[in-house]
């Protein structure tokens, strides 16, 4: 299944710099092993050896979060990673 | 080719390199701007090679590689991470790696990295792909050895190897202890005989310290030194108590702090950077008067060297990896950062100094690359 990842700006050092890029996948651990493929290094600033989303970093399918790898993802879907900061 | 101070930052990587006096400094960067970088080594095998512990506020540790002295960087194939834990067991991830070591120079390419929550890992490529030392991070005793819960976390540190053996390792936990191997890892035992740890209930236990920064003399390898939570210590293999020699300094200042520099050549000198360990932890100069003191004759006594440095309203930090020393042999230099942003040199073994840089981010570490 195909589907469009949004990139953060921290993680587009990745992506050269790209915004938007395509991934494949079923399920949410899916699309990051698709990314990691392509970009390799990607998944293990998001995601721990442990296979948790880190703790300042949300995942959401269209509009919806998703807090487990095993989210489903569907065809034509956006997948959007954010990165949650705060103070200085 | 010309010395480089390499300075981490909570906010990226900067370089200072001086003239042939050491008299004025360029500063250059940053690199990794808004990165946060814990430290940055050069491997002494390999002097084209540096790396540099990274994160950011929001992605996971990685680790970068320069094959040509920091110009350009490589991240890791596969950076420090624990093994995946099996059903039941503690599931730890690295939130940072907080600590850099070449190997033995008979190991081309072998490197060790300290994380915190804290773990040992190793590299056997140059840094690319890293390995949990299963030995220290699977230990049966590790849960009880780290555990204290510091704010920040627990953190492995001071990874010294031997230069006679290279199975021969030491390392140490803040807050845990120094713990030595001699088996390249595979097996590990408490050394804190001797040392204070007046925050646990019993004085005399084995583990449980709080070692700041421990640095074994590279050319006398059986001479330690230790800046402790408690102290300032020295051990001369192969006794296994450590002597407090940080009682010899003035009982105004104390004898706590993060940092402890060696001589390169003489195993008797040494510089620490006394802090505020009274009450609720300050953790600045003492009475914001900042000084450096050395000892020339392993601790016996300790001189107060401040000329240069701010004369009142000085309130220092500078954390462990944050202090120095050069290669210069007739007049070691000596170089400090702060968590304010400033560094300070000294081209004459800490008898004045200057500030070289100011303004930059927290400082996390200072280390002389050549």
């Amino acid at each position: 299944m195909s589907c469009k990842v949004h990139i953060p700006s921290p993680l587009r050092s990745y992506t050269d710099g790209a915004h938007r890029v395509p991934a494949e996948g079923a399920t949410l651990a899916e699309v990051l092993s698709s990314l990691e493929a392509r970009f390799a290094g990607i998944r293990f600033r998001v995601v721990d050896e442990q296979s948790r989303i880190r703790p300042h970093i949300r995942f959401y399918v269209n509009s919806r979060e998703v807090s487990e790898l095993s989210a489903p993802v569907g065809s034509g879907d956006t997948v959007h990673v954010i990165c949650a900061l705060s103070g200085g | 080719m010309a010395s480089t101070l390499w300075i981490g930052t909570r906010k990226g990587a900067f370089m200072l390199r001086p003239d042939a006096h050491r008299r004025n400094w360029r500063l250059a960067g940053p690199q990794f701007l808004g990165h946060i970088i814990h430290h940055i080594v050069q491997d002494p095998r390999e002097p084209r090679v540096l790396l540099m512990a990274a994160k950011t506020g929001h992605l996971g540790p990685t680790v970068y590689r320069s094959s040509d002295r920091g110009r350009t960087w490589r991240e890791a194939v596969r950076p420090p991470a624990f093994r995946k834990a099996a059903d039941g067991e503690e599931a730890r991830a690295v939130q940072k790696v907080f600590w850099l070591t070449p190997g033995h120079s008979s190991e081309r390419g072998t490197w060790y990295a300290g994380s915190s929550p804290a773990g040992l890992f190793r590299s056997a490529d140059g840094g690319e792909r890293w390995e949990p030392v299963a030995g220290f991070n699977d230990h049966p005793m590790r849960s009880r050895w780290v555990g204290s819960g510091t704010p920040d976390g627990e953190l492995l540190h001071s990874i010294n190897i031997d230069p006679r053996d290279r199975n021969h390792l030491y390392l140490a936990i803040s807050a845990g202890g120094v713990f030595e191997s001699s088996d390249g890892g595979a097996d590990w035992t408490p050394l804190n005989e001797g040392c204070a740890a007046d925050f646990l209930p019993d004085p005399n236990a084995p583990y449980g310290h709080d070692p700041h920064c421990v640095a074994l003399h590279p050319r006398a390898p059986d001479r330690l030194y230790q800046q402790n939570h408690c102290g300032i210590y020295r051990l001369d293999r192969p006794a296994r108590r450590w002597e407090r020699i940080g009682a010899a300094m003035p009982k105004s200042i104390g004898d706590v702090g993060f940092p402890i520099v060696l001589h390169p050549l003489d195993p008797d000198i040494a510089w620490v950077l006394p802090m505020d360990g009274q009450t609720v932890w300050p953790r600045t100069s003492i009475g914001g008067k900042p000084a450096v003191y050395r000892t020339g004759d392993g601790g016996g006594r300790w001189r107060r060297l401040d000329s240069g440095l701010p004369r009142s309203q000085a309130w220092l930090t500078v954390l462990r990896q944050a202090m120095c020393t050069d290669d210069h042999l007739a007049r070691v230099g000596v170089y400090f950062g702060t968590t304010g942003g400033e560094v300070w040199a000294s081209p004459n073994d800490g008898e004045s100094w200057r500030c070289i840089a100011r303004h930059l981010p927290e400082i996390y570490s200072v280390t002389h690359a050549v």
